[in-house]
């Protein structure tokens, strides 16, 4: 079966289909941004996009997304490093503690923007609180994703760069 | 890379953002093995056998591990050495480990782990720390002798002359419940051998220094032959002690016994299952207070459910003695403190260490008295709290340092309007479904370890010969942002960028054992440690430069990157100097030591000046009720801490928020639940830490008061921001309804329309 992982297509076997495609994606593909915190699907520390859709990856198989386009936090930046600007709000407005919630937060609030590009904070809220974080409150990765908002209207910051 | 003071610097944000941290689950290995602790389903027993034949024959399964194959001490303990590596006596709790599995995947470890059987004889179990105390009760440690693991007490004044002195009593009981620390990164560990022989330890934990110590007394080597390596942390909160240090300590035996690296990766069940909690308290507290408003006199008598294990169940009830009275002048005080041993999970460190319970306590009891009074909690508060000179309930005098009690209370007050919100309250009355309520606390808080340990840490300033520098520091990062603020502390002192700066990865084999990142101790004690290896830098790059400078050593100054004598004409860059003390063997290495001021107790009458310094903090909370459902909404939030200074101002803000969000969870929605000694919430779908959406918009209000015992000026905030919140709420929710509340977490059923009189107990 054909997979889509930020941006490059990979063909894998259909036993590696019946994998869990978090363990896939951490072990396989060294992709390990995405973090087992639960297994149950109950916190979203595990969330990467699936068409633009957050999904919650410890209670999926490799098969669940094949065909459709994948992204993982590794996709988000450029391949110079250079932040996404949603990213880089995340810096700068204090988000990150720990960053053990960091990659799923990120992802959850770029499906989120690309489709409501003018929220208010309480959409925000709505928005992630499929995702828990310990360390911050939530308060500061709100005010990042109000932040990173203007970047998403008009014509909205993709993710920057495909690479695996 | 952003330069110090720039919004939002972390050295590692970076890395965290974009998804390349590795922590310690993230780390690969070739030949890795895995495994996967055996748990049994006995909550107090006898063991008579551990059957491991079956599990060991089992697909992939390379060997099952249990206590006889520990060839050093299977037994260990920060304070009294009663934890075990795995069962071997006796199963004291259901998290008690009595095997461990090493497989080829983590798969076929957990599902081996399944055929490990347990004989064993079933004893009666002790689950109440009341009824752990009663002659006859079943010990769950035969050799100690009985279930009291510490007492502290506090004999001041006379309690009886001041009870006769008040004008009336406030008596009630409290209780408290055992809490998750629910970091999100589970408890993990890699330890590999090295070809050299010694094993190499990563994991997830706070106290590189104590895991160093149990690996190496499990495994019977000297400390040299164990390197903990610093390895990126997903939370801790206290949490990441004793647990993580015997999860590492497995790991280490396998991977010693079996010559290969092998990881142990706890399942979030696992994790809540057998790691230690925040201490479930019974409070009985009286309160006598003269018509003048006056705290005559406290009585309290604090029972604290150690769990199976002692863990630091005296230095967290140690806190509570210390602090059993808040913030508050009172000349006459009995406090008897017991911590105890019963069959439930063990509990230990976590963030705030004895203080949520008794400030849930002690910050509800203020506004009873103030009611009776007929006058505010504010002005109650206002008569009682400590000035600048006051004298604590254990004698120590507050005049080293600013006691800003006053300044955080009037710094709320002006920032939320309370006291106008405070008229609006509904009291148990509203003309719709939902009752308002503002609410408020306050406290103080010895910094650091205090007279429960011995307090120092060092810092190593290792200047490269192109002057770039590597700074290590004895603390952990804990995920707090430590790091950034000791190279931005390091970066100030020396007047260079702080991108000229690398933290190199910790380890416990080239820093001395600095003790553990816990007690909100981290940048007062790392900070000061920075500071003072700087200082001896300078000195010693002044007094290379000082000719080419012409002048004294003592009067060089350092300044955007380079040396100048004291009027600015003469100028040595930074990178020249280095290369001139290279040029002469004067190697820039510093190493940097601070040590907290004295502190002294004396444990007979809970006498001492007990902690070096103290913060002052206060909290504010806005809620509604619903009057059909009993659903509490948080409309806002604002706390006022004094922080010393503020290194890093945007990682400070996030301790708040933190902090706050956590003491959220304690007073509405967190509890471990257990039946008959099992717990019946072990993951996160079920025991519900807060969401977004749980949360109201905060307020940080940092005030900044520099802390002359602090080389650094900073003070402690991790632990303050947690502490009070809940009873903020507990008073709020008073407001709004009339209900007190004695237990947490506060739980509302529907309330009637009209409240009886009886219920609006004051
Ligand atoms: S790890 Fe997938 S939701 Fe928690
Ligand atoms: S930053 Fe630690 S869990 Fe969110």
């Amino acid at each position: 079966m054909r997979l889509n992982i930020n941006g490059r297509d990979l063909e894998v076997s259909d036993s590696v289909g019946e994998k869990k495609l978090i363990t896939f994606l951490r072990e396989d593909l060294d992709l390990t941004g995405a973090k087992n915190a639960c297994d149950i699907g109950a916190c979203g520390a595990c969330t990467i996009l699936v068409d633009d859709e957050p999904v919650k990856i410890c209670i999926k198989r490799v098969k669940d997304v094949a065909g459709h386009r994948v992204l993982t936090i590794e996709g988000m930046a450029a391949p110079d490093g250079t932040l996404h600007p949603l990213q880089q709000a995340f810096v700068d407005r204090g988000a990150i503690q720990c960053g053990f919630c960091t990659p799923g937060m990120v992802l959850v609030a770029h499906a989120f923007l690309l489709k409501q590009p003018h929220p208010t904070r309480d959409e925000i809220r709505k928005a992630i609180h499929g995702n828990l974080c310990r360390c911050t409150g939530y308060q500061q990765i709100i005010d990042a994703i109000e932040e990173a908002a203007a970047h998403y209207r008009g014509a909205p910051a993709p993710a920057q760069e495909a690479r695996l | 890379m952003k330069a110090a003071g720039e919004k939002g610097w972390r050295n590692d944000a970076h890395a965290k953002v974009t998804g390349r941290t590795k922590y310690t689950d993230d780390l690969k290995f070739a030949r890795l093995l895995h495994a996967a602790p055996v748990y049994c389903d006995f909550v107090h027993a006898r063991i008579l056998r551990v059957v491991t034949e079956e599990a060991a024959r089992a697909p992939g399964v390379v060997r099952v591990l249990t206590a006889k194959d520990v060839p050093g001490s299977n037994r260990f303990g920060q304070i009294i050495r009663d934890y075990r590596i795995f069962a071997d006596d006796k199963v004291r709790y259901n998290g008690d480990v009595v095997a461990m599995v090493v497989a080829e995947t983590r798969d076929l470890a957990i599902r081996a782990s399944a055929l490990v059987r347990v004989e064993a004889e079933v004893l009666p179990a002790v689950l109440d720390p009341e009824e752990a105390l009663l002659p006859g009760a079943p010990l769950v440690h035969e050799s100690h002798g009985s279930n009291l693991v510490n007492t502290h007490r506090i004999r001041r004044g006379n309690v009886d002359e001041g009870f006769r002195r008040a004008d009336f009593v406030v008596e009630e009981h409290f209780r408290t419940q055992s809490v998750e620390h629910a970091y999100m990164e589970p408890e993990v560990a890699v330890c590999a051998p090295r070809a050299d022989g010694v094993i190499e330890v990563f994991g997830s934990m706070q106290h590189p220094f104590s895991t160093r110590r149990f690996v190496a007394a499990c495994l019977g080597v000297p400390l040299s032959e164990v390197e903990v390596v610093g390895t990126p942390m997903g939370g801790g909160f206290g949490g990441k002690d004793d647990t993580a240090a015997i999860v590492c300590a497995r790991a280490a035996l396998a991977a010693k016994l079996l010559g290969q690296p092998v990881k142990l990766m706890y399942r979030r069940d696992w994790s809540i299952r057998e790691s230690y909690k925040r201490h479930p308290y019974r409070v009985a507290y009286k309160m006598g207070v003269g018509s003048d408003g006056r705290i005559t006199a406290v009585q309290c008598r604090i029972v604290a459910d150690g769990g199976a294990y002692c863990s630091v169940t005296p230095w967290v009830t140690w806190r509570s003695t210390v602090q059993c009275c808040g913030p508050y002048v009172v000349e006459n005080v009995h406090c008897d403190t017991l911590g105890v041993y019963t069959n439930n999970v063990v509990a230990g460190a976590m963030r705030g260490f004895g203080s949520p319970q008794m400030n849930f306590v002690v910050e509800q009891v203020v506004e009873m008295a103030a009611a009776r009074l007929g006058i505010t909690g504010v002005e109650f508060r206002r008569r009682n709290m400590v000035r600048q000179g006051s004298v604590t309930i254990t004698g120590q005098t507050l005049d080293s340092h600013k006691v800003a009690m006053g300044e955080v209370l009037d710094a709320v007050l002006a920032e939320t309007g309370y006291e106008e919100k405070l008229a609006r309250c509904s009291h148990g009355r509203a003309d719709g479904d939902e009752l308002y309520g503002v609410g408020l606390a306050m406290s103080y808080r010895g910094v650091s370890l205090g007279a429960e340990g011995v307090d120092f840490c060092a810092a190593v300033i290792n200047v490269q010969p192109d002057g770039s520098i590597l700074l290590e520091v004895g603390i952990h990062e804990n995920g707090q942002g430590a790091e950034s603020a000791m190279s931005i502390l390091a970066a100030e002192e020396l007047g260079v960028d702080v991108g000229r700066i690398r933290y190199r990865r910790a380890s416990t084999s080239t820093v001395p054992d600095s003790g553990t990142t816990v007690a909100s101790r981290g940048t007062i004690m790392g900070g000061g440690a920075v500071t003072l290896a700087a200082r001896e830098l300078k000195r010693r790059m002044a007094e290379a430069v000082c000719g080419r400078l012409q002048c004294l050593a003592g009067a060089v100054r350092f300044e955007g990157g380079a040396l100048l004598d004291p009027a600015g004409h003469r100028r040595v860059s930074f990178d020249e100097a280095i290369a001139l003390m290279f040029a002469t063997q004067h190697f820039p290495h510093v190493v940097g030591v601070f040590r907290a001021p004295k502190t002294t107790w004396d444990e007979h009458t809970g006498h001492g000046d007990a902690y070096f310094t103290w913060v002052y903090g206060c909290q504010a909370v806005e809620l509604t009720v619903n009057k059909k459902t009993g659903r509490v909404r948080l409309l806002g939030a604002a706390a006022a801490h004094d922080v010393g200074r503020a290194v890093n101002p945007e990682m400070v803000r996030g301790q708040f928020f933190g902090g706050m969000a956590m003491a959220t969870g304690y007073a509405l929605h967190e509890e471990v639940r257990s039946k008959d000694g099992r717990i019946t919430n072990p993951n996160l779908n079920t025991y519900r830490i807060p969401r977004s959406t749980d949360l109201p918009e905060m307020r940080a209000i940092i005030v900044e008061n520099r802390d002359p015992h602090s080389p650094c000026g900073a003070k402690a905030l991790g632990e303050p921001t947690n502490e009070i919140l809940a009873p903020a709420i507990a008073n709020a929710v008073f407001n709004a309804t009339g209900r007190r509340q004695f237990s947490l977490p506060i739980k509302l059923s529907a309330l009637p329309d009209e409240i009886a009189e009886e219920d609006c107990r004051l």
